[in-house]
């Protein structure tokens, strides 16, 4: 991988980061809000079903997450494990793919209108 | 001070010192702790321990040293575990227990003993483009360069670098990443990429990216915290990564 | 590695940087799991409302509470570290990591009333 790339990779890391401290803000009040009186899936469901202004808020939390955390990892996985190479990378962009389709699938969970597709 | 230290002109100090049997550092554990006991002098240094350890107890131990005073860099060893410079450190300030254990300077291969070569450590400062590169000759007028200019402030604040090892002995990342230029080598770019003489600024900022240069730095500030001429060598490391993902976006890197 | 070597890393900065690298490890782990469970939604309220019965468990509300405090200390440790990186250097961000610890543990403390 070259220089350029990975200086790339790190100004992805420091951008998801700044996003995601306003959606880290974001989701932490919304949760200390919300168990409040106890969390039951009717309430939860209630606050997301068919709201798509929290849709597109939770579809940009979880790209950034996406971003961000396969990042991380790749520093953990290299600096432990003096690991590089094409092997690092597959592994590290296979993690990000993983993040990014799980969690649009729990957006899409919480979001679509009635349950199942 | 600690109070089981003796003070100094009275009693002797438990002093552990590195033997090496291999290149590999304590770390490996090639080699091994021999103690020594040495007299309690007024002002002592760790250097005056070594030194008296050389000159009176056995011949055979092995350092580096030149000026003495804080200029040359040449006798860091790692004291207590923290490295120092050995010259300027008092026995006073840094024995626990009224003990030392003197040991060589981290991530870099040992020669014997307290001794380390240091030729890596270099060798990353030219690797860095640690090399001014002008183009004004000697038929040119002088350059002019305000001190108060914001760049010229900057090169002020790392210029006083002595070349010890100290940071590069206490970083992380060099031990985890054998190639990272650690913290010296880029402290020295930053200076150069803030003279404003310098016409070679493109390719010390590719020198220094990525995963071997500055956006390896985790801002440990473990090297900030060590280094004897306090030099703000994390805020360097910072400086590049600014500068170099500005190229970046500007594609000019 | 001989004890006193740890004497080297025994500084603010460095355990800010164990803090960060232990909670980013603990919610790289935890994240997977968190879409799973909100998964359950594609089943019905009902799935989901039986995974959230189970969380009703004792240890796993011990968890959850580490899991505020390390969201929260990431979070901080990174508003942290973007300032260190990006902004010019002056001596009130030595207190960053202080104001961070606090601010993890504030916000794990009022997660930790409300859920009561």
């Amino acid at each position: 991988m070259s220089a350029r790339t990975q200086v790339w990779l790190w100004f992805a890391q420091r951008a998801s980061a700044a996003l995601l401290g306003f959606f880290v803000l974001v989701h932490l009040a919304t949760m200390i809000y919300a168990v409040r009186s106890g969390l039951s899936a009717g309430e939860i469901l209630a606050r997301t079903r068919g709201n798509t202004p929290w849709m597109l808020f939770y579809v940009l939390f979880v790209v950034s997450v996406a971003v961000h955390v396969p990042i991380g990892l790749r520093n953990i996985l290299a600096e432990t494990f003096a690991w590089r190479g094409r092997g690092l990378e597959v592994t590290v962009l296979a993690i990000g793919v993983f993040f990014l389709l799980f969690g649009l699938r729990a957006v899409w969970g919480v979001y679509a209108p009635g349950g199942a597709p | 001070m600690d109070q089981s230290t003796p003070p100094a002109g009275s009693g002797t100090i438990r002093v552990s010192v590195w033997r090496s049997t291999g290149p590999g550092g304590v770390a490996s554990g090639e080699g091994r702790f021999e103690a020594f006991d040495v007299p309690r002098q007024p002002s002592q240094t760790v250097l005056d321990v070594v030194t008296h350890i050389q000159r009176h107890l056995d011949p055979t131990l092995t350092y580096r040293f030149a000026c003495r005073v804080g200029v040359c860099g040449s006798c860091a060893m790692v004291v207590n575990g923290e490295a120092r410079w050995t010259c300027r450190t008092h026995v006073d300030k840094v024995s626990q227990d009224g003990t030392l254990e003197i040991a060589p300077l981290r991530n870099l291969p040992v020669i014997r003993d307290l001794a380390t070569d240091m030729s890596t450590f270099f060798d990353k400062w030219a690797r860095a483009k640690g090399q001014f590169s002008g183009s004004l000759t000697r038929k040119d007028d002088f350059a002019v360069v305000s001190p108060l200019s914001a760049e010229r402030q900057q090169v002020d604040l790392g210029i006083e670098c002595i070349g010890c090892g100290v940071c590069y002995s206490s970083c992380d990342v060099v031990e985890w990443k054998p190639d990272y230029l650690g913290p010296a080598a880029m402290n020295r770019a930053w200076t150069l990429v803030n003279d404003t003489r310098d016409e070679a600024r493109r390719e010390r900022l590719a020198a220094v990216a990525g995963d071997a240069g500055c956006h390896a730095c985790h801002t440990h500030m473990t090297c900030t915290e060590r280094c004897p001429k306090h030099l703000p060598l994390t805020s360097a490391i910072a400086g590049l990564k600014r500068v170099t993902t500005r190229a970046l976006l500007k594609g000019e890197l | 590695m001989s004890a006193k070597a740890w004497r080297n890393r025994n500084h603010p900065a460095w355990w800010a940087f164990i803090v960060h690298r232990v909670s980013g490890l603990l919610l790289a782990a935890f994240i997977p799991l968190h879409f799973w469970a909100l998964g359950q939604a594609l089943s019905g309220e009902a799935a989901l409302d039986g995974f959230i019965d189970w969380t009703a468990n004792p240890a796993v509300k011990v968890a959850e509470f580490g899991l505020v405090i390390a969201l929260a200390a990431h979070l901080a440790g990174g508003l942290r570290l973007l300032m260190l990186e990006f902004l010019p250097w002056r001596d009130w961000q030595k207190s960053l990591f202080a104001v961070s610890v606090a601010a993890s543990i504030g916000a794990g403390l009022l997660f930790a009333l409300n859920i009561g």
